[in-house]
């Protein structure tokens, strides 16, 4: 599986790879919405992990842009995210996300959401 | 290292990095920015702090960043107005969460009560006294949707089973309850991109599985939605598990399905749909791209999953390949590998030197391919270096953003009103003289509000406004970076230093000294103009100490200052510690190097007129200007006083006050880039020597300070000299 996560927080980033790394799951990063519009049109990635606050492009745009693409008008975002507020996750969802992870996050958690959303 | 202490390590990097964009942040808004992504920049830095903070378990910060980043999006969202005292507890909060950030990385204990004050001062911004909401039970709001409509009756069920548990025969079915989920799908189901099938393998994970579709909703395909799936699964799950572990499957599907659980005895295990089979010429759910393998078998022996299911791929596809890299915009690299590469880099100076020493005894300098060819090497080894520094080389913003907090501390210490104002924050110093310049720097801002600025009753009184201005700047000058801290307050009182000095012993009472001599006295040892020891002064260290530091990196410092207006401290300091052009020149038979940023023209003696005062001492007659003379060869005891040669080389030097000074060599032999090799750590500070080289011959030569020599050796009544002989 090969996964593209967004977060402007370096250390989100670095958790995250790290914990997809231990599962045996390859991923590239992006820093902010218009990084990771970058970085998707270079892969193709089986599933998305964004962070919502980020400059530049937020996560409800970021999501809104990726589904706009008929590739991947399907694929699984999971958001990341500290807020746990409900009309966060609300509009996470109007943007077309997949499905909502809490910061702090347990890598078994995510990697276990990654899993069942792809099907892997 | 443990990957986990590696990001963690990270993590407190990029706080710095974020506390300074948030402090940047509020600065912009206490200076009237009302752009508002500036507030929402202050309010990311806070929440990502958060965010890291969470993953290390740091409580404390988690706790305190929530509560100023709560009170950040009442700003940011509108809801709450702020004036200059808000933005003010915003910079105090920043404080403590940089305080906060400095506990948790060196594991030291936090100031609580200080903290709490701030806490409480933040929530009664909020409307209502603020939100108490701990960030720990978010957390527990982990992978959390909108509550789902669920149809069910758990107390009654749950007593039918305990009625049915005694009647059944087999005794594994008795231990595994069987569940009925009728799941149906709505309409934005596959927009959001979940896919009914693997929510069904993900409850297979938990036991078998039956699937059963109930297709009776499904319209004729010419009308058919196809973002609305129109489709009820009867699902059959024998698990020994709780109802909630079931939500939580279909979590991320809330509020796109409806879910109907109840749970049955193994031998009810048919539900009452089950002569509805699933059709095989039912629509395909939507695809995903490059679904890995699914194995709904592997977790879920006993029953497959409907027959017709699609995207049963019987084997895994190859992992997407990873096409071209994103580009990384920045590389993290050791110190240490930088330093070694720089000292590479000193050592090609000196080995190019050396060839290029050895070329030119062999008179092979002109003309040949060799010497064109050593040119371009020359010319690669300054580019190399010139790109080896640019590594080192870091902008001042951070030091810079670090005395915005300093600036605020004194002012309420002393009961001051202080705006900082910095400029050229981009300049960039080498990463060394910007850690060490910290010290001095944190001093001199101290100084500067302590001791440069007047009460706001006091300015007010000579018609300034009562809020006093220090300027902090940097800017590239002449091949150095020059620091300025400029304030708007009174300016030095030199009767009264010149009155301290003198009761201090410093200077004889009966003395007429400049303005600028008098102004130097502040950088005299024992010199403290403090009547009584305030908060910020009395520390122990002066502005002797302070000038030390600055001179151990290469720096000079001066002072300009005018009654009434304020006074401005000039640091002046070289680009990188590594390597200097140097004019290398002769001293009796002794080779030694001055560096070529000190000196401002040089002159055979032939051209200048050589006049003896009265004392003896000796100056230069130059256009109309008569220059102090000083003969290095005298200085370093290598000739009698007033013996000059004839074709003496002199070099005009710019002295701390910016008065020019005539160094007398005998010859100078070239300009040329040389390599520092500090003394300091073996000798200690040497009057008048910054440190040495090697040059291209193999010799070592002495890199003067020619302005400490002035500064120390020139007549008898400069301040410098005096403290010598006090």
């Amino acid at each position: 599986m090969n996964v593209l996560a967004v977060d402007d927080s370096r250390t989100i980033r670095n958790m995250v790879t790290l914990a997809l790394t231990q599962a045996g799951i390859t991923s590239q990063v992006a820093e902010d919405g218009v990084h990771g519009l970058e970085v998707l049109s270079q892969m193709a990635p089986d599933a998305i992990i964004t962070d919502i606050n980020m400059p530049r492009m937020d996560g409800f745009e970021f999501i809104q842009e990726v589904r706009k693409q008929d590739a991947y008008q399907g694929i699984p975002i999971l958001v990341l995210t500290t807020e746990s507020a409900q009309d966060m996750k609300l509009r996470a969802r109007q943007a077309g996300a997949t499905g909502w992870i809490v910061k702090p996050f347990d890598p078994a958690k995510l990697v276990g959401a990654l899993r069942m959303v792809t099907g892997g | 290292m443990d990957p986990m202490a590696e990001i963690k390590a990270s993590f407190f990097v990029e706080c710095s990095e974020l506390l300074e964009s948030l402090e940047e942040g509020l600065l912009q808004v206490q200076g009237g920015d009302t752009d508002p992504e500036t507030v929402n920049a202050v309010f990311r830095a806070v929440h990502s702090i958060k965010g890291g903070a969470g993953a290390f378990g740091l409580d404390d910060l988690v706790h305190f960043a929530h509560r100023f980043e709560t009170v950040l999006d009442e700003v940011r969202s509108d809801r709450l107005a702020i004036d200059a005292d808000a933005v003010l507890l915003f910079l105090k909060s920043a404080d403590s969460l940089s305080d906060l950030v400095a506990a948790a990385r060196d594991e030291t204990p936090v100031d609580e009560a200080k903290n709490t004050v701030v806490i409480a001062e933040l929530e009664t911004l909020m409307p209502g006294g603020g939100d108490t909401n701990e960030t720990s039970n978010d957390a527990d709001q982990e992978l959390n949707f909108a509550p789902m409509t669920l149809s069910l009756d758990l107390p009654a069920i749950g007593s039918q089973v305990d009625a049915d548990i005694g009647e059944v025969t087999d005794e594994a079915a008795a231990t595994t309850p069987v569940w009925t989920i009728r799941f149906t799908t709505e309409k934005g189901l596959n927009q959001s991109g979940n896919e009914p099938l693997f929510l069904m393998r993900a409850l297979a994970e938990l036991g078998p599985v039956t699937a059963i579709c109930d297709t009776a909703d499904l319209p004729s395909l010419k009308v058919l939605d196809p973002s609305q799936t129109n489709l009820h699964w009867d699902l059959t799950l024998s698990a020994d598990t709780s109802q909630t572990d079931i939500e939580e499957v279909f979590e991320f599907a809330q509020g796109l399905c409806t879910l109907a659980i109840t749970k049955n005895t193994s031998d009810q295990s048919t539900p009452d749909t089950a002569d509805i089979e699933a059709l095989p010429d039912l629509p395909d759910l939507p695809a995903l791209p490059d679904l890995p393998a699914p194995s709904v078998d592997d977790q879920a022996p006993a029953q497959p999953a409907t027959e017709n299911t699609p995207h049963e791929a019987p084997k895994p596809p190859a992992p997407t390949p990873t096409k071209a890299a994103p580009v990384a915009a920045t590389v993290r690299v050791d110190l240490e590998r930088i330093d070694r590469l720089v000292n590479l880099v000193g050592e090609l100076v000196i080995n190019q030197a050396m060839l290029s020493q050895s070329l030119s005894a062999q008179n092979l300098t002109s003309n040949t391919t060799i010497s064109t060819g050593l040119d371009e090497f020359q010319q690669l080894t300054r580019d190399i270096q010139d790109s080896v520094m640019a590594i080192r080389a870091q902008p001042v913003k951070p030091l810079f953003q670090r005395m915005s907090r300093i600036v605020r501390e004194a002012a309420h210490d002393t009961h001051k009103k202080v705006r900082l104002v910095l400029e050229g924050e981009a300049t960039e110093i080498d990463k060394t003289v910007i850690e060490r310049l910290a010290d001095p720097l944190t001093h001199m801002i101290r100084n500067a509000v302590d001791h440069g600025l007047e009460t706001p009753e006091k300015r007010e009184q000579s018609d300034k406004d009562p809020e006093g201005t220090i300027h902090l700047r940097a800017t590239h000058r002449s091949g150095r970076v020059v620091i300025e801290i400029q304030d708007n307050g009174a300016g030095i009182n030199r009767e009264r230093v010149l009155s301290i000095a003198q009761s201090k012993g410093l200077v004889p009472t009966d003395a007429v000294l400049s303005d600028a001599e008098i102004d130097n006295l502040l950088f005299m040892p024992g010199f403290s103009t403090a009547t009584e020891i305030s908060n910020l002064s009395g520390r122990g260290v002066g502005m002797d100490v302070v000038k030390r530091a600055i001179q151990s990196l290469g720096g000079r410092i001066s002072i300009q200052s005018t009654p009434g207006h304020g006074s401005t401290f000039s640091i002046s300091l070289p680009l990188t510690l590594a390597v200097l052009d140097g004019m290398v020149i002769e001293v009796s038979e002794q080779t030694m190097v001055v560096p070529l940023s000190s000196i401002v023209e040089t002159l055979t003696l032939a051209d200048a007129e050589i006049q003896t005062l009265d004392q003896g001492t000796q100056v230069v007659h130059i256009r109309g200007k008569f220059v102090p003379l000083l003969d290095l060869a005298v200085e370093f005891g290598y000739r009698a006083p007033n013996v000059i040669p004839e074709d003496a080389v002199v070099l005009f030097i710019s002295a701390e006050d910016g008065e020019p000074y005539a160094l007398v060599v005998d010859t100078i032999h070239e300009q040329r880039q040389v390599v520092i090799k500090g003394l300091a750590d073996s000798y200690g500070y040497v009057p008048g020597v910054a440190a040495a080289t090697i040059l291209g011959d193999g010799k070592i030569a002495l890199i003067l300070d020619p302005v400490d020599l002035i500064a120390r050796a020139g007549s008898p009544d400069t301040p410098t000299a005096l403290s010598m002989a006090g």
